[in-house]
C-alpha cells in the first residue's frame, strides 16, 4: 500500500481548509472543517495498521495471539470521533446565535458588523 | 480582500501545505508494517490482565481512562453550552405555543413515514442497548450505542410522535440522565482510589474473557458512558428542534 494512506490524509486536509477559506456560508465552513478534521481519522488508522492483522477484537475465530492491528490508535480515533462531534455542536449553536443577531451566514458580511 | 483574491493566496498557500506533506510523508515506512513492537503488545496484555475481549475499549475505558474522564467532561460541557447559547435567546413559553401548533400540523406527515419510524424505533432502542452493554466484546460500546440510541428519539421526532415524546418530558429527563451519567463516570473513577489507591484502578472483579460480566471497570464504564451520550446527543438535538420549530412557526 505504500504511502497511500498518509497523501490521502494530506489531501483531505488541504481540500477541508480550502472550503474553509473559501466558503460563504458559516455551515458550509463547519462541514468543511469536519472534512480537515477527517483527515486525522485516515492518518490514525494508517499509522496502527497491519497488513494482515485481524481488528484488536478477540472472539471466537481471531484467539488472543493471534496478529491484531494496534488498538491505541483506533481508540485515539474514537476519541477524535467525539470531539469533532461536540465541536460542531457548539459551532452550530453558535451559527443560530450569530443568524439571529446579525441576519446573515456569510462570513464575509460578518466581518462588517459589529455590536 | 475579495474573495478572487483570498482564493488565489489561500490555493498558493495550500498548494506548498500540500507539498510539504508529501515531502514528508515520502520517506515514510509504507502502511501495514508498523515499526517497534509495542502496538502488537496492548491487545493480548488487555485480555490477559483485564479479561478484555475488545482491547480498542479497554485502551479507552481502562488504559487511557483518565483521558475517557476528561472527555466526558467535554461533552457535558459541549452539550451544556449548546443548550445555554440556544436557551438565552428564547422564551420558554413561545416553544410550547410552536410544539402544540406543531402536533395540530401533525396530520399532515405522511403515512409511509408515519409506519417506518414506528416500525423502526423499537428494533433501534434494542440493537442501541446491545451495542452498549456488550462493548467489551464486539465493536461498539458505550459511545456508540449511545449515538444509535440519541437517533432512536430523533426517529420518533421524525415519525411525528411528538406527543409521545412531550409526555415523558424529555428536556428534565435527559438533563438528569446527562448529569447522573458523567458524575457515575467520575465516581467510578474515584472508586479507583477508593479500593485500590488510584485514580480509575479497575477494582472490580475480571471475570473470562468472552462473558457478558468479564474485564471489571470496562463493561461498567460504558454503561455509564452510554448513559452520558444517550443524554448529551438527546440535549443537542432537542434544543435544535425546538430551535426549528420556532422557525417554523
Amino acid at each position: 500500500m505504500g504511502v497511500a494512506p498518509y497523501i490521502v490524509a494530506g489531501w483531505l486536509l488541504v481540500v477541508g481548509l480550502y472550503g474553509a477559506i473559501t466558503s460563504r456560508h458559516l455551515v458550509c465552513m463547519v462541514l468543511c472543517l469536519a472534512v480537515a478534521q477527517a483527515s486525522t481519522y485516515v492518518l490514525l488508522l494508517a499509522v496502527g495498521y497491519k497488513t494482515g492483522a485481524a481488528a484488536p477484537i478477540y472472539s471466537t475465530t481471531v484467539m488472543p495471539g493471534a496478529p491484531v492491528v494496534d488498538p491505541v490508535v483506533q481508540a485515539l480515533a474514537l476519541t477524535d470521533v467525539v470531539v469533532e462531534a461536540t465541536v460542531s455542536a457548539v459551532l452550530l449553536a453558535l451559527i443560530v446565535r450569530a443568524g439571529q443577531r446579525f441576519r446573515t451566514t456569510d462570513p464575509d458580511e460578518l466581518g462588517e458588523l459589529h455590536g | 480582500m475579495s474573495r478572487a483574491v483570498r482564493a488565489g493566496v489561500a490555493v498558493a498557500a495550500l498548494a506548498v501545505l500540500g507539498a510539504l506533506i508529501v515531502w514528508a510523508v515520502s520517506d515514510l515506512r509504507g502502511v501495514g508494517h508498523p515499526p517497534g513492537v509495542n502496538s502488537a503488545r496492548v491487545a493480548p496484555i488487555l485480555a490477559h490482565e483485564r479479561q478484555a475481549a475488545n482491547a480498542v475499549n479497554g485502551v479507552t475505558f481502562d488504559m487511557r481512562g483518565s483521558d475517557t474522564l476528561g472527555e466526558e467532561m467535554i461533552l457535558f460541557a459541549a452539550a451544556l453550552g449548546v443548550s445555554v447559547l440556544l436557551r438565552a435567546a428564547r422564551d420558554p413559553r413561545e416553544v410550547q405555543v410552536a410544539a402544540e401548533d406543531d402536533v395540530n400540523r401533525r396530520g399532515a406527515i405522511s403515512g409511509a413515514l408515519r409506519a417506518s419510524a414506528a416500525t423502526l424505533v423499537g428494533p433501534m432502542i434494542v440493537f442501541g442497548l446491545y451495542v452498549v452493554t456488550h462493548g467489551q466484546l464486539t465493536p461498539g460500546g458505550g459511545f456508540q450505542g449511545g449515538v444509535i440510541l440519541a437517533a432512536a428519539l430523533l426517529l420518533t421526532y421524525a415519525g411525528g410522535q411528538v406527543l409521545a415524546v412531550q409526555r415523558t418530558d424529555p428536556v428534565a429527563l435527559v438533563e438528569v440522565s446527562e448529569a447522573v451519567g458523567a458524575l457515575a463516570f467520575a465516581l467510578v473513577a474515584l472508586g479507583g482510589v477508593v479500593f485500590a489507591g488510584v485514580l480509575m484502578a479497575n477494582f472490580l472483579p475480571f471475570g473470562e474473557i468472552g462473558a457478558l460480566l468479564s474485564s471489571g471497570t470496562i463493561a461498567l464504564l460504558s454503561v455509564v458512558t452510554g448513559v452520558e451520550v444517550t443524554a448529551a446527543l438527546a440535549l443537542i438535538l432537542t434544543e435544535f428542534l425546538d430551535q426549528t420549530l420556532l422557525r417554523d412557526a
